[in-house]
């Protein structure tokens, strides 16, 4: 697969002009893209929250509930599901940083790790949407009502974090391919890790991404 | 200052110390909201929430650069990912909330 470059001047062809793989560059060019769409979203959102200011509910008064704890506890959960996320980033990277260095063993276990935590992630999600949707006084929280204040909160609540926590979703696909390749050693036969490398890439992405809902849904 | 290629991973749990941290100080503030940040204005929204925001790009800095390696990468191929972004997403913006703005008024 890899050519043997002759080229001292990377765009004289035959060679790789940012000394980047063709698949991590266009994983990259995958990500910008997304973070464009992601950025259409919250923009809108921020669209409409500016137009009816008046009306427009605030999140730490919609999302109070803690698994086991009584009482209102505004962004705690959230927070928690920030961490777990952030946390999922750090064992992605052991394990990238083990496939630097061939060691087999611990790609697997860090790549496991990195798929519970994102498991933990959706299921914290499904948590956080059943309250929502289990509304306020009777009244549930659907595409056409919100008993919270205006219904477009409640759209882009459901359109943006089923958006991300999709994204999610597909992360613990693809990182659960990958991990069957690494157990049946596809990538030892192959002389390095950077299958590994690019699920990485989608996956801190998917980290990046909440990190940026975290403070334009919950905190600002 | 970092590299992959030694066999240390401190770099990561550093990384992951200054996300943690950052995190928290968000949390505290969004829950506690300080009334001399909340209740200061300017450019257009709190001081806290502009705290909010730069704290949020310090922690993408730190992902971008960091986690995915993009600090690492060639001076060119840094900037073919992040220009783009960087013009298009605040245009944006722009454009979007001062027409929300505006159809506040208008209504």
């Amino acid at each position: 697969m890899e050519q043997t470059i002759e080229n001292t001047n990377s765009w004289d062809g035959n060679a790789k002009p940012f000394n980047i793989s063709y698949g991590k560059l266009m994983m990259w060019f995958f990500l910008m893209t997304d973070a464009l769409t992601f950025s259409g979203f919250l923009a809108s959102y921020g669209f409409s929250r500016f137009k009816y200011v008046d009306v427009w509910p605030k999140a730490e008064n919609v999302f109070t509930h803690f698994p086991f704890l009584h009482g209102d506890h505004p962004l705690l959960f959230v927070a928690l599901m920030t961490f777990i996320l952030i946390m999922s980033s750090v064992t992605m990277v052991l394990a990238v940083n083990y496939g630097h260095k061939m060691q087999k063993e611990k790609v697997i276990l860090w790549l496991s790790l990195t798929i519970v935590g994102g498991i933990i992630f959706l299921g914290s999600q499904a948590w956080e949407w059943s309250h929502f949707i289990h509304g306020l006084d009777g009244v549930p929280a659907t595409l056409v009502s919100n008993p919270y204040g205006h219904t477009l909160f409640a759209d882009y609540f459901f359109f943006i974090t089923g958006f991300h926590g999709f994204h999610v979703f597909s992360g613990i696909v693809i990182l659960s391919i990958i991990l069957i390749n690494v157990i049946k050693g596809t990538y030892e036969k192959r002389g390095h890790y950077e299958m590994v490398e690019k699920v990485g890439l989608y996956w801190h992405f998917v980290d990046l991404v909440w990190v940026f809902v975290f403070t334009f849904f919950y905190l600002v | 200052m970092t590299d992959t290629t030694t066999n240390s991973n401190w770099w990561i749990w550093k990384v992951f110390w200054i996300l943690l941290a950052i995190t928290t100080f968000e949390v505290l503030l969004g829950i506690f909201k300080p009334s001399f940040l909340a209740g200061t204005q300017f450019l257009g929204t709190s001081l806290l929430n502009h705290i909010f925001i730069i704290m949020t790009l310090v922690k993408a800095g730190y992902i971008v650069m960091q986690f995915m390696h993009l600090g690492h990468e060639t001076k060119s191929f840094r900037w073919t990912v992040l220009l783009p972004v960087l013009v298009l997403i605040p245009y944006l913006l722009w454009l979007v909330l001062v027409e929300g703005a505006y159809s506040h008024l208008m209504m």
